[in-house]
């Protein structure tokens, strides 16, 4: 039996962005806030040093920053004839734990999703209406780039994103990105330089009447104080992004933009390596009372609160829904119910060049540093009867090359051995390859469920993935590699190595973290869980917040939207929901 | 003339405040004069323990001569300071003097306490009324024989201390007399930053020059251009003292504490006011010559620079505002005594964290990958690299250093 602890105003699951986000902007209205983590308290000066940051073995290898899988894990399937299994160890994504969350492990690619993605059904509709293929369900997001935009400029000012604008309240800009929404300002801080690959991409993408662009990153370019006064120093192309925390305070994470300001607050407390099992309704269902979780020796606890914010990452936010009996589990036999409904994936691609006469200098990096295009996006070209729709983003964005996982070489090329050795010295300083992070939409059979077999430590039930690429998208990753695979011809490499998003979804290799829906948002409560302000539907103290609420995935990388997001859900609580609580849209 | 008039002013007007707090009709504006007087005096780092009851004592000092303990000072009528009266604890300030005739070791700063004047101990003390009592039970005095035995302290007292409130001068402003005071008294800034003499005691003769106490330099206050804050204009010592950190510097070690606990929390006029008492503390410098970029020690050093530090320090020393110190042209990179530095190389230092800059970077350690010679290379590089130049720093001082830290 949980013993019972005095009540508060607001729990908040999770501090990664979206917990850390929100519980800062919560804080600001007086109420008292308690964050719940399930992972241990991290920041950049104890845990992420210059000394000691850049150890390939034990953070790329050995995950140290991603969570156990004995403490949680996911069973995948590819599809309802198959028993699902447990995820042992961690392949096609990395969850983190901790202070920070996956936040901590990120590349820095902080793009904004495009006006029309947010009505994604109704425009490709409108704009394709029979060719649109039968076997996608996409749905609009129920809000739109007017309101979106205004917390996408907050994210921007948090995080510090260096970039170029392609497009300021309507007039296009030369050097951005022409296909971006309007922004309301350029970003905080100039690009960061380039370095020769993204610089050799851009020339060659030039040739086609292409427009290349700087990736927009959170790994700043310049020093700056960001909007809470929290410093981050200049990016140092150390090349340890992805898998690692970092050192030099330069990528924009909940612990180098959030934490520092919002731990020093007299009315939020954070408590870690506490796992929160289940958010406790009341008789009716319809009103949330707080929180149970367990602390690191398993004892439990309920923490009663007013208000409850859900913002863990995709899988427990979508786990916790099913475990607390929130909104009706989705069924892909019948199509009804909403929790576990709508979920996607990315669909990564790319195209490796090997060259004789290059030197990249490959070690030189940053995970969200480089020049892409994005003329083969989402529904930036016409698919007038191409067969499917969407796209990817293509772009060059060198992120380092360490030591340990970074031998490129052509197919054919010894595996071990002296002639391996010499494979990876005659190949690792003169390969680049050119990424293609594509699309992935949702269709009725791809869902998250409650596994029936398999548990964690608290006897709970893990979480099941039932995906697989649709059709669409793997004609779309065959598509779109193709166009980039021509932009690679055109560099005059040796060889070049085409890899697109074909066959099953594979759960070992990496592919990328982005992973959405399951609790997703939208206008009607028949098909979506939560509304434009992350208020679930019908229990309106409830808010469930992160790339859970995506419908479908675009062509992007989800953490800028999943901060917007927070963002947004913040404000609505704040200018709305504590002046009159309850639904703030009438169902 | 004006100025002391207006002094005079205040201070009368402080004393009829008191009048009434005595009868208990102002002790609130008496008792919030009090809390910011004990913000100033930064009593909390001798008497709290970080978790522990406000004043409840038990922090421990390491002295050349031995462990002292701060005191409980709450009210409790056993374990603090409950049965005392405002002229004990005048006495305690003003003479060092505690009820019993009892001498205090210098630790407890009354030879600069001496200089606050009865009225700020008068707020002080009613203050320290208000405190929870607090049981904790501390056995202040852990020296060895013979410097235990607080007779020895009539002589010490004969040697190093002149009792005496602060004095205005009437030559300068106000404001520099409030600086003035502050610095002298409850900023008690010289109990770190001046040289002590062998019984402990401050060489009064280099006020605020720099001094080096528990393993780190307390750094040249003056005005001195070299090693001293004579390239720092007001507004950067204000900055400073206020967030931890300046476009030069960032404030580690006891004085990240300091930060947090004190200054931090001044008014910016009292900053502001010390601020233009240390730049008025002239100090010429005498600046010996660098060593030669071809030495082959700086070579080694520039080496080692340029794959472990120039990351955040960047390539000239250059450093990150409000991140990562600024070694070019650096006061504390150019005191005579290289152990600050040596020390953070060995076993790395975290900033302070303040409101207005909340970030609290770090020097990471790397006593673990960079040995003795490494260690003194790269110091004395960095000493005598981008308009530094201080004596070399040589293996067997990060050698003594490193054990003293117990740097593995």
């Amino acid at each position: 039996m949980a013993k019972k602890l005095p009540s508060t105003d607001v729990v908040v699951v999770g501090l990664g962005w979206a917990g850390s986000i929100i519980a800062n902007e919560l804080a600001d209205t007086g109420l008292n806030i308690i964050g719940f983590e399930r992972g241990p308290w991290r920041d950049t000066a104890r845990d992420f040093n210059v000394a000691s940051a850049a150890d390939e073995l034990r953070y790329n290898r050995r995950q140290e920053l991603m969570l156990r899988t004995r403490q949680n894990t996911c069973t995948m399937r590819n599809n309802a004839s198959e028993t699902a299994l447990p995820l042992r160890s961690w392949g096609s994504f990395h969850p983190g734990n901790g202070t920070g969350g996956a936040g901590n492990h990120w590349a820095g690619i902080a793009f904004r999703f495009q006006p029309h993605e947010f009505r994604l059904h109704s425009y490709l509709t409108e704009r394709y209406g029979k060719e649109l293929p039968a076997e996608l369900t996409l749905q609009d997001w129920g809000t739109d780039w007017e309101e979106m935009e205004p917390h996408y400029a907050a994210f921007d000012r948090l995080a510090g994103v260096s970039g170029k604008a392609g497009n300021i309240k309507g007039t296009l800009i030369d050097g951005g990105n022409p296909f971006e929404g309007p922004r309301s300002a350029e970003y905080p801080n100039p690009p960061t330089l380039q370095t020769y690959a993204p610089t050799l991409f851009a020339e060659a993408a030039r040739n086609f009447g292409y427009k290349p662009f700087p990736v927009p990153s959170a790994l700043v370019s310049q020093p700056y104080t960001n909007s809470l006064g929290v410093k981050m120093g200049p990016c140092t192309y150390c090349g340890f992004c992805t898998n690692y925390g970092c050192a030099n305070y330069s990528k924009a994470s909940a612990i180098t933009t959030v934490l520092p300001a919002l731990i020093r607050k007299p009315n939020f407390k954070a408590v870690t390596n506490a796992e929160v099992l289940k958010v406790v309704m009341d008789s009716t269902g319809t009103k949330a009372t707080g929180v149970i979780y367990a602390d690191a020796n398993g004892e439990q606890f309920e923490q009663p609160a007013e208000l409850v914010v859900v913002a863990a990452f995709i899988f427990e936010n979508v786990r916790l829904m099913l475990l607390s009996g929130v909104g009706t589990p989705y069924d892909p036999v019948t199509n009804t119910g909403t929790t576990g409904r709508n979920y996607a994936y990315q669909t990564a691609n790319n195209v490796r060049l090997f060259f004789d006469d290059k030197n990249f200098n490959p070690f030189i990096g940053g995970g969200a540093i480089g020049m892409g295009i994005d003329e083969f996006n989402n529904d930036n070209f016409d698919h007038s009867g191409l067969g499917f729709m969407g796209g990817g983003s293509t772009r060059v964005t060198p992120i380092g090359a360490a030591p340990i996982d970074s031998r490129p070489m052509p197919p054919g090329s010894p595996t071990w051995g002296k002639g391996w050795k010499q494979a990876t010295v005659k190949n690792y300083l003169s390969s680049m390859s050119i990424g293609c992070e594509a699309s992935s939409y949702s269709v009725r059979a791809n869902y998250l469920s409650l596994d029936p077999t398999y548990s964690d430590p608290h006897g709970r039930p893990l979480l099941r993935i039932t995906f697989d690429f649709p059709d669409n998208d793997r004609k779309m990753a065959k598509y779109c590699i193709g166009k980039v695979a021509e932009i690679a011809k055109s560099m005059n490499p040796r060889e070049i190595v085409v890899s697109s998003q074909q066959g099953h979804w594979d759960s070992r290799p990496y592919q990328s973290s982005h992973i959405v829906g399951g609790f997703i948002m939208g206008a009607n409560p028949g098909t979506s869980s939560v509304n434009k302000h992350l208020q679930v539907w019908g229990v309106p103290n409830l808010f469930v917040v992160g790339s859970s609420a995506f419908p479908q995935n675009p062509g992007y990388n989800p953490t800028g939207t999943v901060c917007a997001l927070a963002f947004k859900a913040a404000d609505a609580i704040r200018s709305r929901y504590l002046k009159r609580p309850g639904e703030m849209i009438p169902v | 003339m004006k100025a002391s008039l207006s002094m005079c002013a205040g201070v009368l007007g402080l004393a009829i405040g008191y009048a009434h707090a005595g009868t208990g009709a102002d002790s609130y504006n008496l008792v919030e004069k009090g809390r910011y007087l004990a913000t100033l005096g930064d009593c909390t780092a001798c008497h709290t323990l970080p978790g522990k009851p406000l004043f409840s004592g038990g922090v421990v000092l390491d002295t050349p001569f031995g462990k002292l303990l701060g005191a409980n000072i709450t009210p409790d009528p056993v374990h603090g300071i409950g049965r005392w009266s405002f002229e004990d604890f005048q006495n305690v300030m003003s003479k060092g003097h505690s009820p019993g005739d009892k001498r205090l070791y210098g630790a407890m700063p009354f030879t600069a306490y001496t200089k606050v004047s009865r009225e700020d101990n008068q707020a002080l003390w009613a203050y320290l009324q208000t405190v929870d009592p607090s049981d904790n039970a501390v056995e202040t005095n852990q020296l060895p024989f013979p410097f235990n035995v607080r007779a020895s302290l009539i002589g010490w007292n004969l040697l190093n201390f002149t009792q005496g409130e602060y004095q205005p001068d009437p030559q300068k402003s106000a404001q520099w007399n409030r600086g003035a005071y502050l610095v002298q008294g409850l900023g008690h800034c010289g109990t770190c930053h001046t040289p002590k003499n062998l019984t402990g005691g401050d060489k009064n003769g280099q006020f605020l020059q720099g001094a080096n106490l528990q393993g780190w330099v307390a750094p040249d206050l003056t005005a001195n251009n070299h090693s001293g804050i004579g390239s720092w204009r007001p507004e950067d010592i204000v900055q400073y003292l206020k967030t931890g950190a300046n476009r030069f510097d960032v404030a580690s070690g006891p004085m990240a504490e300091e930060v947090e606990h004190s200054s931090q929390h001044w008014q910016d006029e009292d900053l502001m006011a010390v601020a233009v008492y240390l730049k008025d503390f002239a100090n010429p410098a005498e600046v010996p010559k660098p060593l030669a970029a071809n030495d082959p020690t700086m070579k080694a050093g520039q080496a080692i620079y340029a794959d472990r530090c120039s990351a955040c320090h960047i390539s000239k020393g250059q450093g990150v505002e409000g991140l990562f110190p600024t070694l070019a042209n650096a006061p504390l990179v150019n005191n005579a005594d290289a152990s600050s530095m040596i020390r953070v190389v060995l076993s790395g230092s975290r900033a302070g964290a303040t409101d207005a800059a909340p970030t609290a970077p770090a020097m990471p350690s790397f006593g673990w990958n960079l040995s003795d010679d490494n260690v003194a290379a790269v110091v004395t590089y960095v000493r005598n690299s981008w308009g530094n130049a201080a004596a070399p720093v040589t293996s067997s001082e990060v050698k003594n250093l490193r054990e003293q830290l117990q740097v593995k």
